[in-house]
């Protein structure tokens, strides 16, 4: 029963996936294409070319086409597979995604993955101890992270631990000279340190906030008062009661919390020079690098959608109360 | 349900054991109005209420009056924004914080009165069993399966969540959480809430047993008849004052030994008494302290009532909150 459901959701999650992609290229290209970048400049660069050659390249990317068949042509490649060739790199789009996107994940999981770690106990501690002094500092720095910009907290700490203390390097992911093939796992490792710390930095404050109300309410609930009632107290209440009622929302949120990390990731990468997605979305912009660009639209498109359907997998499949409704449902 | 079969428990003695004593508890509530002007409110006043071993105490007030609270202000779990004042013994013992907190979940249990209160995450097992270290937790599980088959539940129902019970199911089921402990006191926070004959029938009677067993109960209800139908004294409730204790035989024929107009009042808009219904409601404000709480329903009040507000005093045993009677019986 519950296998068939599953099945049921990621197939009807797969078509949803499929039509948003859809849209998405579709608007983006037009958005493109109506935007007053000319794609053969940008492919012949600086080169100067006689009127009759650009005439040539005009007709061989078919510039002169129809909008309608330009975007059934973009869709019919994408279905292949065949993302165009970046403009910058001069290799197919697949791979320059491929490579950047592997290194941008490691920073994005790794920050996630911290962030929702640290930023749930912290929560849970000042919610637990509401009206503390630890309640207070938790909230106080909660509030401070969330009003301060990524790239600004990412300044500061490439000031105080590159440039002041000259623990980590200031950027790049790989040491100057050395080839990308060459570097350690410790040398890496070292590089990621810094900026996946500005993410965490930022995202633990939210998760944080919202963990600590989220507890409070349930600490005012009846449910947690008649435990109360029943004698049980301290943090083995908070942990059968509390805990239990609000790590579902939590996870959830920091799973939907995926758009906002990929909007982070662009800006840290800047800072720190990292070669992940974000820097190479930033550059094919300023570039108009259009086929990297469409690509990158596309992979974050994906990326967020898996975010958010993990976090609806979560509520269908785990909360009993909504696991009982949907079985009714079929 | 006949008067004779409703009284005849056999092991209500003349005066059993005090368990709890409460007297001249006041609760009141700090609040901020307009702006940061605070302002306390208050919702409990002058309450005297005690309950002996074996002994079913029916609270009576309608609903605002106030009478949830005692059942939070016993078992120590009343809001932070909340003072309480006066005084509680157990046991001869003066209940403060400290000792209602290790009472409760041991010798005083609470049941409340809807699903609400049960974790909705939580398996109903787990939530009845409670916070109990490993190596108690087989003996506690043991226990359980015997409740269950007093209270005639189902044993695979420790599974299943509180969304998943029916109304019936609830009800035991929240009797069940405070049987496991085996609790001297009992207060059970309007355990019959919308229910028809029968199940009320069936719940009263679960409160009965638990009597005969020797335990104190307190029944907080805002239904005359149910508090008529079990309990040994009647506590009624206005305006977050007690203003009566009666014996609950006393509400029987033309209810000519209630004492409090108000009692008499309620007494005489039962359909089986007259269904006389009476204009007004209760005044919820009580900072204003000039005028008897009833005075403004009241239909025989005499001068004293218009400016100060009764004591409770003791009448052959009972208690009430009235000048008239005062009067009538010369104190």
């Amino acid at each position: 029963m519950s296998r068939k459901k599953l099945i049921k959701f990621l197939g009807l999650k797969a078509g949803t996936l499929i039509v948003l992609l859809i849209a998405v290229s579709v608007i983006s290209f037009i958005l493109v294409e109506i935007s007053p970048i000319d794609p053969v400049r940008m492919y012949i660069g600086e080169m100067s070319l006689s009127q009759e050659k650009l005439d040539d390249l005009n007709e061989y990317w078919g510039v002169n086409q129809s909008l309608a068949l330009k975007v059934v042509n973009w869709l019919g490649n994408l279905a292949n597979g065949n993302l165009g060739t970046s403009l910058i790199y001069r290799i197919p789009v697949t791979e320059v995604i491929g490579e950047r996107f592997q290194a941008s994940f490691m920073l994005i999981f790794i920050s996630w993955l911290f962030s929702g770690i640290l930023g749930f106990f912290l929560g849970v501690l000042a919610g637990f101890k509401k009206g503390t002094w630890v309640d207070k500092g938790i909230k106080i720095y909660s509030y401070i992270v969330c009003s301060a910009p990524v790239f600004w907290i990412g300044l500061i700490l490439l000031m105080i631990f590159s440039v002041q203390l000259g623990w980590f390097p200031t950027g790049l992911a790989v040491p100057i000279g050395k080839l990308a093939g060459n570097v350690t796992l410790v040398e890496w490792l070292h590089r990621l340190v810094l900026p996946a710390l500005t993410l965490s930095i930022t995202g633990i404050a939210q998760i944080a906030l919202f963990t600590r109300s989220k507890l409070v309410e349930v600490s005012s609930s009846d449910y947690f008062l008649f435990a109360k009632a029943r004698g049980e107290k301290g943090w083995s209440l908070i942990k059968r009661h509390g805990i239990r009622n609000i790590i579902l929302p939590a996870i959830t949120l920091q799973f939907l919390s995926f758009s906002e990390l990929f909007g982070g990731t662009i800006l840290v990468e800047q800072i720190f020079s990292y070669p992940g997605i974000g820097q190479a979305a930033v550059t094919a912009g300023l570039q108009s690098d259009i086929p990297l660009l469409l690509g990158i639209v596309l992979i974050s498109t994906i990326f967020v959608f898996c975010g958010n359907s993990i976090a609806d997998l979560f509520y269908k499949f785990l909360d009993p109360r909504i696991k009982e409704s949907e079985a009714n449902e079929f | 349900m006949s008067e004779d079969k409703i009284n005849n428990r056999e092991n209500v003695t003349k005066s059993p054991k005090t368990l709890l004593n409460v007297s001249n508890i006041s609760i009141s509530f700090f609040q901020y109005s307009k702006g940061l002007k605070k302002i306390v409110l208050h919702v409990v006043k002058e309450l005297y209420l005690d309950v002996g071993e074996g002994e079913i105490v029916a609270v009576l007030g309608s609903s605002g009056s106030g009478k949830s609270l005692l059942a939070h202000a016993i078992l120590g779990i009343l809001p932070g924004n909340s003072l309480l004042e006066g005084e509680m013994k157990y046991n001869g013992k003066i209940l403060d914080q400290k000792l209602k907190e290790e009472l409760r979940g041991d010798e005083i249990a609470l049941i409340p009165q809807s699903v609400d209160f049960l974790d909705p995450l939580m398996k109903i097992g787990d939530q009845i069993i409670g916070d109990v270290t490993d190596d108690k937790k087989e003996g506690k599980k043991r226990e359980m399966t015997k409740i269950f088959k007093n209270y005639n539940l189902r044993e695979d129902i420790a599974d299943l969540y509180p969304f998943q019970l029916s109304g019936g199911m609830t009800r035991r089921v929240l009797f069940s959480t405070s049987m496991i402990i085996n609790p001297k006191l009992v207060v059970a926070d309007e355990p019959t809430p919308g229910l028809d004959e029968k199940p009320i029938e069936e719940t009263l009677n679960y409160l009965k047993t638990m009597a005969n067993e020797g335990r104190g109960i307190i029944l907080i209800t805002h239904d005359i008849q149910t508090a008529v139908k079990v309990a040994d004294k009647v506590v009624i409730f206005y305006s977050g004052y007690v203003i009566e204790v009666n014996r609950t035989e006393n509400f029987s024929g033309n209810g000519n030994k209630l004492l409090h107009p108000y009692t008499r009042a309620l007494y005489k808009a039962l359909p089986q008494n007259g269904f006389k219904l009476f204009e007004g409601s209760q005044p919820m404000n009580m900072d204003k302290e000039d005028k008897c709480i009833y005075y403004d329903r009241c239909r025989q009040s005499i001068e004293k009532c218009s400016h100060s507000n009764p004591d409770l005093v003791e009448i052959d045993g009972m208690k009430v909150r009235c000048y008239v009677v005062e009067k009538s019986y010369e104190i």
